[in-house]
């Protein structure tokens, strides 16, 4: 069995469990980023497979081999720091070059392996220089290349890009990412961000109050859900409660009914997971679904549409070009492809 | 790395070497001192362990009450000439351009390490009939005479406020760096004059404060061993000389003993008790 | 502008009290007689040249330097292990030992010069010349203690945290990461407890006062049984010396943060 291995990883903090019972398989080679809310326990998580923190029960297997106990300095890992951790009183090559350093190795091995990992992260010639003359950006590099000089078999980061400017942080996730295949190094990435969580990722572990919501790939997260924590949490959704209709009708929903859509057997009440995109408009006498629009903003890029249904508010987006079929104050029908509804668990 | 308790053995051992040196050096002197305040004094300048209070009975004297009583009152004038001087030139002095911080922090911080008997000298020269201040006035024309300012009382005081100026400033001076400015400029916007403003906005604010480093600059000034023996007479002489004449010169060690713990006493209640304002206005 | 008129009077109201004894004591250390006479009679540097030459000055001087020097390294030595384990460990218990490390400065000098005598006394070993430094040693460990506890408090925990990452176990940290940061506090509370322990009286007054004479001991001496202008000399000496000091602290380092300023950086 290869790769990363958690089994019944737990971390209790004075009786409260910041990590509860997380299971998790990352095979070789793969993109992981951990996603959730602050406080969800996933950078205790990353900080317990670094071996920063030692876990009140479970295991760590990595490529079938137990490293629970294995103290961090002994564990073949590189890790970037939220606050990337760079030391001040050495310089760039100096920085890079120290986990060869501390290993013996010679001062000519140090430089070459110094500039070879700069140039990978395109700070080529940055040695001499130091650290506090770097940008955000530069240091964000320097930290990387550090992090990757014996070449460790996991590459973690916590919370990388979010001391980075909007626009440099989404050309850092693209780099990394390419950096990533490059190396073909499995890599965890802790992360708020959902955004940045679909770009850079094979695997998205979405995680909620300590556990594992979900672990899936980017597109099955979004499309496919498995309750409204991951639903409301990734991209935005319009969560609606739903009870059986009457046979053939579908569901009912504030406002109306849903054909289409099955509960499953056994349940006669859910909640229904459906993304603003889609959500179509059409005149209030064509869908068997009404309601009236409260509020309309207008964002250029798209339009988003605040509608009114039972009391229950439904936001649609459309493109631009429907932009004067309906107004604030229009009743209008709301229709919902079936394939895209998520029945979730209420 | 957040700090876990200590597991191995190994992990205890960076606090074998100061444990050991501040328990034998200064846990068991002091206990030592404690014990031969209770020793029974013998002529000649030896004592033999016993238990008794004799030593402490003396405090009951008059004379000691004299001495004790002149200690404190000289130790509390010096301490409110230092802090009410202190505190607007240490206000200012937080507030001044950078480099004049640091010129005045070098400076003062070389005159707190002057020695007492430096002081003390400096001073006996500066009051004194032929090398001082009445020598200078006299060149100047605005005296007659030269005239000994020394020994007297005023000496003596001048002297501790000297020694004791640049630790009050050191005390007060966290505490007036990180004070909020905009807390004058408020007062300022609201139409209040400069100096209203700092009487009626900075000092109630920094209250505690003051009266915390009152306390330990009165705890220092108690301290001063020297000063008054270079520059006063002998009924200027406060309770740290006298403890020092009955253990070197006077040979009665149960005696010196029990008045140093009398003292320590007083000053550790004085300093807990400084520490308790201190914290009130540290947490607003 | 009064406020600036207010300071500027303050300021220099300040700075000739205490300018002035130190003006008073440099004259009269260039005075060209033995006598003590301001303003002086006559330049002389000679005064200055007998610290050196005079024999009985020149054995103070270095009884004081090699007393200083031992007495700074030994508070060094306890202070360091100390702060590092407070820093280090999760220990509330240690904390006793701060306070006993902070103790001796906080109380009048007399107190710990009076526990010394009698433990000295005790144990046999009164007037011996390294008692002085063990004395001074203890009595000085407040210093590097409180300059290394501001040392260890400003080292970011992360830098520790990642130097283990990358393969180093406690030793390798404490001698790569750890030192280089605290380098300047050590050096700052060295510095401290060496000038404080040159210019100390009472401590060393008891414990080693009959046999082993230090400047201010002599000083002391000197100003009961006889005056000659060398003593303003090494007045003055004194002062320049721990100008130099801290100047140079203040010239590597932050002094007003040392002191308990924010970082003033701005």
């Amino acid at each position: 069995m290869s790769g990363l291995v958690l089994e019944g990883i737990s971390k209790r903090f004075n009786n409260v469990a910041a990590v509860d019972h997380v299971d998790l398989s990352v095979p070789n080679g793969t993109f992981v980023c951990m996603l959730g809310p602050s406080g969800c326990g996933k950078t205790t998580l990353l900080r317990t497979i670094a071996g920063l923190e030692e876990p009140t029960s479970g295991r760590i297997l990595i490529d079938g081999k137990e490293i629970t106990k294995l103290p961090a300095h002994q564990r073949d890992f590189g890790m970037v720091f939220q606050s990337l951790a760079l030391f001040p009183h050495l310089n760039v090559g100096e920085n890079v070059a120290y986990p060869l350093r501390i290993r013996g190795a010679g001062k000519a091995d140090q430089v070459k392996r110094a500039e070879e990992l700069l140039a990978l992260v395109d700070l080529g010639g940055f040695a001499g220089r130091p650290v506090s003359k770097l940008s955000g950006g530069q240091r964000q590099r320097v930290a990387i290349a550090r992090a990757l000089a014996l070449s460790p078999k996991l590459f973690l980061l916590d919370e990388p890009l979010s001391a980075l400017d909007a626009k440099l942080r989404e050309a850092m996730q693209v780099e990394l990412r390419k950096l990533q295949q490059r190396l073909g190094i499995t890599t965890i990435v802790v992360t708020h961000d959902q955004r940045e969580a679909m770009t850079m990722a094979d695997l998205v572990v979405v995680m909620g109050n300590g556990r594992i919501q979900q672990a899936a790939s980017p597109v099955e997260i979004y499309r496919k859900p498995v309750n409204s924590f991951v639903a409301d949490f990734i991209g935005s959704t319009n969560l609606l409660p739903v009870r059986q209709a009457g046979d053939g009708q579908g569901v009912s929903a504030p406002g109306g009914t849903i054909p289409g859509v099955a509960l499953g057997a056994g349940r006669d009440q859910a909640t229904l997971s459906v993304r603003p995109e889609d959500v179509h408009l059409v005149p209030a006498d064509q869908a068997p679904l009404t309601g009236r629009i409260s509020f309309i903003r207008d964002l250029g890029a798209s339009i988003e549409t605040f509608v009114d249904a039972g009391g229950t508010q439904i936001v649609a987006v459309t493109s631009p070009r429907e932009r004067a079929a309906f107004q604030v104050g229009d009743t209008v029908g709301l229709r919902l492809d079936p394939e895209a509804c998520r029945v979730l668990a209420s | 790395m957040r700090p876990e308790p200590p597991r191995r053995i190994a992990d205890y051992l960076p606090l074998a070497f100061p444990a050991i040196m501040l328990t034998v050096f200064f846990v068991m002197p002091f206990g030592i001192m404690v014990m031969v305040s209770f020793f029974r004094r013998q002529q000649g300048g030896f004592y033999t362990p016993d238990f008794v209070l004799e030593s402490y009975a003396r405090f009951l004297s008059t004379f000691f009450g004299g001495v004790l009583s002149f200690s404190l009152g000289l130790a509390a004038c010096v301490a409110l000439i230092c802090v009410i001087v202190g505190f607007p030139f240490t206000y200012e002095l937080a507030r001044a351009k950078r480099w004049v911080q640091v010129c005045w922090l070098v400076a003062l911080l070389s005159v707190l390490s002057l020695s007492e008997v430096i002081i003390g000298f400096a001073w006996s020269t500066l009051l004194s009939r032929t090398a001082g201040i009445s020598n200078l006035l006299v060149w100047l024309g605005m005296m007659d005479k030269p005239v000994a300012l020394t020994p007297n009382f005023g000496a003596v005081l001048t002297g501790m406020v000297y020694q004791a100026f640049p630790y009050t400033v050191l005390v007060l001076y966290p505490a007036m760096a990180r004070l909020d400015p905009t807390l004058m400029e408020a007062a300022r916007t609201l139409g209040s004059h400069p100096l209203k403003a700092f009487l009626t906005v900075v000092v109630p604010a920094l209250r505690n404060t003051i009266l915390a480093t009152f306390i330990m600059v009165f705890v220092f000034a108690l301290g001063s061993y020297l000063l008054p023996q270079l520059l006063g007479r002998p009924q200027h002489w406060t309770l740290s000389v006298l403890i020092t004449d009955q253990a070197v010169y006077q040979s009665n060690m149960p005696f010196a003993a029990a008045m140093a713990v009398f003292l320590v006493l007083v000053t550790l209640s004085l300093v807990g008790l400084a520490l308790l304002v201190g914290r009130k206005d540290a947490a607003t | 502008m009064t406020g600036t008129l207010f300071r500027r009077i303050l300021f220099g109201l300040v700075a000739l009290f205490m300018a002035a004894p130190l003006i008073v004591i440099a004259g009269v250390s260039v005075n060209a007689q033995r006598t003590l006479v301001f303003p002086p009679v006559g330049f002389s540097m000679r005064w200055y040249g007998s610290v050196f030459t005079d024999a009985a000055w020149r054995g103070s001087l270095t009884a004081s330097v090699v007393v200083a020097t031992l007495a700074a390294a030994l508070a060094v030595c306890i202070a360091f292990p100390l702060s590092w384990f407070l820093w280090r460990r999760h220990a509330p218990w240690a904390r006793v030992f701060q306070m006993l490390g902070t103790a001796p400065f906080v109380l009048p000098p007399v107190i710990t010069a009076l526990g010394f005598l009698a433990f000295w006394t005790t144990v046999g070993a009164y007037g011996q010349p390294w008692t002085v430094v063990v004395a001074h040693g203890i009595f000085f460990v407040t210093l590097p203690l409180v300059t290394l506890s501001l040392g260890f408090a400003s080292i970011d925990r992360s830098l520790v945290e990642a130097a283990s990452t990358m393969g180093a176990d406690d030793r390798t940290i404490l001698r790569t990461i750890v030192l280089p940061l605290i380098r300047p506090y050590l050096i700052s509370g060295f510095a401290f407890a060496f000038v404080l322990s040159l210019n100390e009286y009472i401590v060393a007054y008891m414990a080693v006062g009959f046999t082993l004479e230090t400047l201010p001991i002599k000083i002391f001496n000197s100003l009961r049984y006889g005056y000659t202008p060398t003593m303003a000399a090494v007045s003055i000496l004194f002062v320049a010396v721990a100008a130099v000091i801290f100047g140079l602290i203040a010239r590597f380092g932050d002094l007003p943060k040392l002191l308990g300023a924010w970082s003033s950086k701005d």
